[in-house]
């Protein structure tokens, strides 16, 4: 009961939140230099001032600005996020084509980035003077402050050419014969670099937060008390500690949903991945508004759900947070 | 007849930033099964940690026995492997902490927190852990601990969760249950609640225990010998009665002369309160070969600042480390 008010409380405003994204893209859009519908003409291999004015009509751009922002909000509303120009396809169609690419590449790496990251942490905070703990603190200091497409292009260049172990770009090799597990071994095979250039700004960045809650849950009074039930040091560490130690790298998890959608345009960009990151950067080179404004509204509505989830995951860890 | 518990010499140095301490400092006592022992001093004497050190808990990597022993049931524990101590501790000798608010796990039930030792120890299944968990909660006056057992530790208040502490303690019926100043951090009213149901629980289990407490209203309420800990060394030792009549000590006079109600029990007269000035001296200055109560005691003379005091023993067995303890 409690929990359902309080999601639906989220959901009303994340719905308004998503309503404030959806405007200031479009407004931003707006003010933005160039003439779309030179752009559009540019497209069809140029077109002299009558064509202009016609694709102007057409595309309602004549009309004023705020008539134009009701009318995209409106169709949005109704799940039309307009009409590509460059690819001429509606922009919906768009990107649910490009969007399970993205989707399998960030949650793989951000499911890497947490598990890797937690055992990380907790090893290296059980054994602070070992070198795995050395190597936390160094690798923490170095994925958080290598651009990621550096890390990626290095990747390439190490493990693509000069040592051929993976295929240097997309997502899969359509010359690949045999069933589903020889094209899901494919997949994988083209994932690996990807992933792990997305997961290692993460798992840079969760081992260092877990392995400082870690130190210091260890300290506190009811891992003594764990302790004095002559509890074995794996059930203390990885019941009793652990599950105190999940809820800031959790919340961490939650606030980064953003920078990884970010990190995978960047990535994809690297890597030729066809996702939602190509997509957007394709359109950003052919000014095509529409597909650009879907893409920002996805994201934001990729974050939002992502914090959504965060929430639902911390009341799971947390009972404090459920309230009575 | 053998002590459940004997302790020897025992000397336990922690690593401070100015040097290595001796934090318990050549201490000496044995526990028979199924007496109450008090332990009673102010905060910094080393009470907890002669606690931890029976637990074998003692601070990791700064703390550590540096000699002596603790013989339990003739078993030098400060020997035992880790193994060993785990199958000792939670099982054989149990401990309450001062602190019932954040003892026990946030994010786990009280329920679990109890059945796990019974998991653990008894080797019981989940669900006939669960009803005995239930059953103990019950014993510890939970009210409704069928229900009560599904929730978190955050929505019980401090009394409550100190009960649960004691439920979790006594689960496996300790030989040795070790009460740090369990009714420190609650509520004057509680207290005698919780101190009724440790008598009560103690007489079913027949655990010993060693009750430690800086409060020595609580010692004549409940134990049959004390200890009086001053600056990690025992300064008195001694059945209840025999010290509370005729404290061969100054510090345990100055202790005794804190507590109003116990004043007027013991003598007739008007009660005439007093306190003891100063403080007790920081890990540090402990360890010298002096008397470290000298600096805050009205009987000090030239010996008690050059030498460390030799323990003397009275016909009634009690023990005073003071060089005037016959004048006090
Ligand atoms: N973890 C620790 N690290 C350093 N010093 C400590 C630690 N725990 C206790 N001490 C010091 O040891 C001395 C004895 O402490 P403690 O045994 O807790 O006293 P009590 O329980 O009698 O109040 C005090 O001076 C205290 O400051
Ligand atoms: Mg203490």
């Amino acid at each position: 009961m409690n929990l359902i008010s309080t999601v639906a409380q989220r959901v009303l405003w994340a719905a308004i939140l998503l309503l404030a994204v959806l405007v200031l893209n479009f407004s931003m859009m707006h003010l933005a230099p160039g003439d779309v519908a030179d752009t559009i003409a540019q497209s069809m291999g140029g077109a002299d001032a009558e064509v202009l004015e016609q694709i102007r009509t057409d595309y309602g751009l004549d009309q004023p600005f705020l008539s134009q922002l009701s009318n995209y909000v409106g169709k949005v509303l109704h799940f039309d996020l307009g009409y590509s120009y460059f690819y001429n396809q509606p922009v919906t169609k768009l990107i649910f084509e490009k969007l399970p690419a993205t989707l399998i590449l960030v949650i793989t790496a951000q499911l890497l980035a947490l598990i890797i990251g937690v055992l990380l942490g907790v090893y290296s905070a059980r054994n602070q003077e070992g070198w795995v703990s050395h190597f936390v603190t160094l690798f923490a200091l170095f994925g958080y402050s290598a651009p990621v497409f550096w890390t990626g292009i290095l990747l390439l260049i190490a493990f693509s050419l000069k040592i051929p172990l993976f295929p240097v770009a997309g997502m899969v090799d359509v010359t690949v014969e045999g069933g589903a597990i020889a094209k899901f071994l494919d997949l994988l095979r083209h994932m690996v670099l990807p992933v792990i250039t997305l997961a290692s700004i993460f798992i840079a960045l969760y081992s260092r937060l877990c392995r400082a809650t870690m130190m210091e849950v260890l300290q506190t009074d009811y891992i003594r008390t764990a302790k004095s039930k002559g509890l074995s040091t794996r059930e203390i560490i990885y019941k009793h500690a652990l599950k105190n130690s999940l809820s800031p790298v959790i919340t961490l998890a939650g606030l980064q949903f953003s920078a990884v959608v970010s990190g995978a345009v960047l990535v994809e960009t690297v890597f030729s991945w066809p996702g939602l990151g190509t997509l957007a950067l394709q359109s950003i080179i052919a000014r095509d508004t529409p597909t650009i404004l879907g893409i920002l509204f996805f994201s934001a509505l990729v974050v939002i759900v992502g914090n959504l989830l965060t929430d639902l995951a911390l009341r799971f860890v947390d009972p404090r947070v459920r309230g009575h | 007849m053998s002590a459940l518990l004997s302790v020897e010499n025992l000397r336990i140095e922690l690593d401070t930033r100015a040097g290595v301490a001796p934090v318990i400092d050549d201490l000496s006592f044995s526990l028979n099964a199924g007496e109450t022992l008090s332990f009673v001093g102010e905060s910094g004497c080393g009470k907890s940690m002669t606690a931890l050190a029976i637990m074998g808990l003692l601070p990791e990597k700064i703390g550590r026995v540096a000699s002596g022993s603790i013989l339990f049931n003739g078993e030098d524990i400060t020997k035992a492997s880790d193994e060993r101590l785990r199958e000792i501790r939670g099982n054989d000798i149990s401990m309450i902490f001062q602190e019932p608010m954040t003892s026990l796990n946030p994010v786990f039930t009280i329920g679990e927190q109890v059945a796990e030792v019974l998991r653990r120890h008894q080797k019981l299944g989940r669900k006939a852990a669960w009803s005995t968990a239930v059953e103990l909660l019950n014993s510890v006056r939970i009210p409704d601990a069928a229900r009560r057992a599904k929730s978190y530790p955050h929505q019980l208040s401090g009394g409550q969760r100190q009960r649960v502490m004691i439920a979790m303690a006594l689960a496996c019926k300790p030989r040795i249950l070790i009460a740090d100043e369990p009714t420190t951090a609650l509520d004057v009213t509680i207290q005698a609640q919780i101190f009724d149901l440790l008598e009560d629980l103690q007489a079913q289990t027949g655990s010993a225990i060693i009750m430690i407490t800086h409060d020595m209203g609580v010692v004549a309420e409940i134990a049959e010998r004390m200890i009086v800990m001053y600056a990690g060394r025992m300064v008195e030792h001694g059945n209840v009665d025999d010290v509370l009549s005729r404290p061969r000590h100054p510090y345990t006079k100055g202790l005794i002369g804190c507590v109003p109600h116990l004043m007027a029990t013991l003598t007739d007269s008007r009660p005439e309160l007093t306190e003891i000035s100063g403080i007790v001296p920081g890990l540090n200055e402990f360890g010298q070969n002096a008397c470290l109560f000298a600096s805050r005691c009205n009987l000090v003379g030239q010996q008690c600042v050059q030498a460390r005091p030799k323990e003397k023993q009275f016909e009634n067995t009690q023990l005073s480390a003071c060089w005037h303890a016959e004048s006090v």
